[in-house]
């Protein structure tokens, strides 16, 4: 026996050693720093690191690798445009939940660099998601991007709130790893291989153990997207962590679970299409109707945002259950889950603002006369909610043309009608804060700061340009997704 | 195979001590017993690696932690804990041990119901070879893991001293 060293391309992976190494790096100023001064630095260090991996990431556009190719075998880790366009929502995702947290965190008595460093080891994770061509990397990065957020969503314990938030997270999230495990394990004996292609090639002739590999495979990234029936976590997790967890979970973890459930079903089951696209079309449908349904009724803001989340997930999964019978499916997925970034992470950066002590200022009740005392960011508020709900000019609109249209596209009529249904159900909860906002007199009020406002002006800028000018980004996303599935096809 | 036959009737037998002593210290080192005789029978089975596995990780890890919580509870005693859940429980549970035996008989004696798709080659399980793939195809995500476990550890520092600082 000898060693083969496998071809390694330590360059495609930067993007990812620098988000991971960052998180060490803070870990281990705190040896030669005063706790006070680490405390102080640790979001500037967030902030340069995020943003060397985002411009070694713009500059991997247009490009495809593989690396960590052994001998003989498949690449582990593969970077096309679809990984790359997903590293940028991801370290996006990184930036404005740094600068929302950086003025929230003291004022809640939450401030510790920890934070930071879990933050940017789950970011870690959820890049690998996109990156990974082998089913066991797929589970490692999983759990990478799991382990960071179940901690950070205990992170105001003893708070009663936040530690059952914390407990149920990670019960839920083991036990949804646990079937996801098992899934993988049924597919390797369907198939005979983890890596993502030899499972393409061995997938159709695996029977009755792949299919039950799929759908186990299925269950795992429902939990983790928080798709119906598996999303009884979601608002007891939402509502009891820290709201900027709540922000950074609701868009990372969420995109993160489609960047792998995209990769591995559309092109490595995508000859079983005929098999799960009903399933994952039925389990869309339920999810647009439980989460569009029950917000109406959440008195909390956290709470109503994360059946919220859900109903996204819905819109979404409509996307991935038209990916295969529509060249748009693949496409639209990602500018919507790019526009819901923005969206999203605005309408949190707002709710933080209104959040005047943990746990205190996050009803609907609170946001009563916000349009007096501070006209815009009630304004920017307005327009987080007409986006989320889809109404023009906003990114959120866009989003739900390019979904709605892939749908019918795939021949799916009945789910692009429960979507427009929906959709109208929606408008009811995310008008009612409006209306709140503007119609009554209330004692709210924002705690307003210069790196949260530029979040906020830096969402709203976004929502608008993807609102206005769709066509230039769509043909992003779309070659994003052409090309990162024509690739793990030939490779 | 007689072998086989007395490493099966004694890891049955310490299985089934576990279960039945009284004493929650005593079970924990049933569970050992049992554990080093899976090890021992995964050694007949010509997998080295798993065996040495399971008597690091099972009986050596997952049992210290075992008996650590016994002892700092000193949950060593069973009280006499029958009677709530009551017979439909022992029902449940009987009639899902068939299941479970009828499933394995038919199984065994009718042949693989479910063949699963072998790997390609011989697989060499010798601690070596297993240790060569490690570091030439899976050494990626051995990388992985390693940010993983970081994780975890911070993890868990962060939650065990959070009270004392988060009051500052």
């Amino acid at each position: 026996m000898e060693f083969v060293t496998p071809t390694i391309n330590i360059l495609i992976v930067l993007p990812v050693l620098l988000v991971a190494g960052g998180g060490a790096l803070l870990m281990l100023l705190e040896l030669f720093m005063a706790e006070e001064r680490v405390k102080q630095w640790a979001p500037t260090l967030a902030i340069i690191v995020l943003a060397l991996a985002f411009l070694q990431t713009i500059g991997l556009w247009g490009q495809t690798h593989t690396t960590f190719t052994p001998e003989g075998s498949s690449p582990m880790v593969i970077l096309d445009n679809f990984a790359t366009f997903l590293n940028v929502i991801f370290l996006l995702t990184g930036f404005f939940t740094v600068l929302i947290s950086v003025n929230y965190l003291p004022r809640v008595g939450l401030n510790r660099s920890e934070y930071y460093m879990l933050m940017l080891f789950s970011l870690s994770g959820m890049m690998l998601m996109g990156m990974a061509n082998d089913l066991i990397l797929v589970f490692l990065a999983l759990e990478v991007l799991s382990i960071p957020l179940y901690i950070l969503a205990g992170l105001s314990r003893p708070r009663p709130e936040s530690e059952e938030s914390a407990m149920k997270y990670f019960f839920l999230g083991a036990f949804s790893s646990a079937i996801f495990v098992f899934g993988i394990a049924l597919t390797y004996g369907a198939t005979g291989s983890t890596a993502l292609p030899a499972v393409l090639a061995g997938v159709s002739n695996g029977g009755a153990l792949a299919l039950a590999g799929v759908a186990m495979m299925l269950v795992g990234f429902g939990f983790k997207v928080a798709a119906a029936p598996f999303h009884m976590w979601t608002p007891d997790v939402y509502e009891g962590a820290p709201t900027v967890v709540t922000a950074f979970m609701s868009v990372g973890a969420k995109v993160g679970g489609f960047a792998a459930m995209l990769r591995v079903f559309v092109s490595a089951f995508g000859s079983l299409g005929q098999t799960w696209v009903p399933a994952v079309a039925v389990i869309a449908a339920i999810t647009l109707i439980i989460g569009n349904v029950v917000a109406i009724v959440q008195p909390n803001i956290k709470r109503m945002l994360a059946y919220s989340s859900i109903a996204h997930a819905g819109y979404i999964l409509m996307a991935v259950a038209a990916s295969v019978n529509s060249p748009d499916g693949v496409s639209a997925a990602l500018f919507y889950m790019f526009a819901y970034l923005f969206t999203n992470l605005g309408a949190f950066a707002i709710a933080i603002a209104a959040e005047r002590k943990l746990g205190e200022g996050v009803m609907l009740d609170d946001y009563k006369g916000l349009a007096k005392r501070s006209p815009l960011l009630a304004l920017a508020m307005a327009y987080f909610m007409l986006s989320l709900t889809g109404i023009p000019p906003t990114g959120g609109f866009s989003g739900k043309f390019f979904v709605f249209r892939a749908t019918l596209e795939a021949g799916l009529v009945w789910l692009a009608v429960v979507g427009v249904i929906t959709s109208v159900v929606s408008g009811y909860y995310y008008l009612r804060v409006v209306y709140l906002m503007y119609m009554y007199d209330g004692e709210g009020e924002l705690h307003t700061k210069p790196a949260l406002l530029t979040a906020v002006a830096l969402t709203v800028l976004a929502t608008l340009v993807l609102g206005l000018l769709p066509g230039a980004w769509y043909e992003i996303t779309k070659q994003a997704a052409l090309q990162g599935l024509q690739v793990l096809a030939g490779g | 195979m007689v072998l086989f036959i007395i490493l099966a009737i004694s890891a049955v037998a310490a299985a089934l001590g576990m279960l039945f002593s009284r004493n929650a210290v005593h079970s924990a080192l049933f569970l050992v017993l049992n554990f080093a005789i899976v090890a021992a029978l995964y050694l007949t089975l010509n997998a080295p690696f798993i065996a040495m596995v399971q008597i690091t990780v099972y009986a050596g890890a997952i049992i210290v932690l075992f008996l650590f919580v016994i002892m700092l509870l000193g949950a060593e005693q069973l009280r006499g804990v029958a009677g709530d859940g009551g017979v439909w429980q022992r029902w449940l549970a009987g009639g899902l041990t068939a299941v479970l035996l009828i499933s394995f008989a038919s199984i065994l004696f009718q042949g693989n119901a479910i063949t699963p798709a072998s790997a390609a080659g011989v697989i060499d399980t010798s601690p070596a070879a297993l240790g060569l793939r490690l570091f030439e195809a899976y050494v990626f995500p051995f990388e992985v893991t390693g940010v993983l476990l970081l994780a975890a550890i911070i993890g868990v520092v962060v939650l065990s001293i959070s009270k004392k600082r988060g009051q500052q």
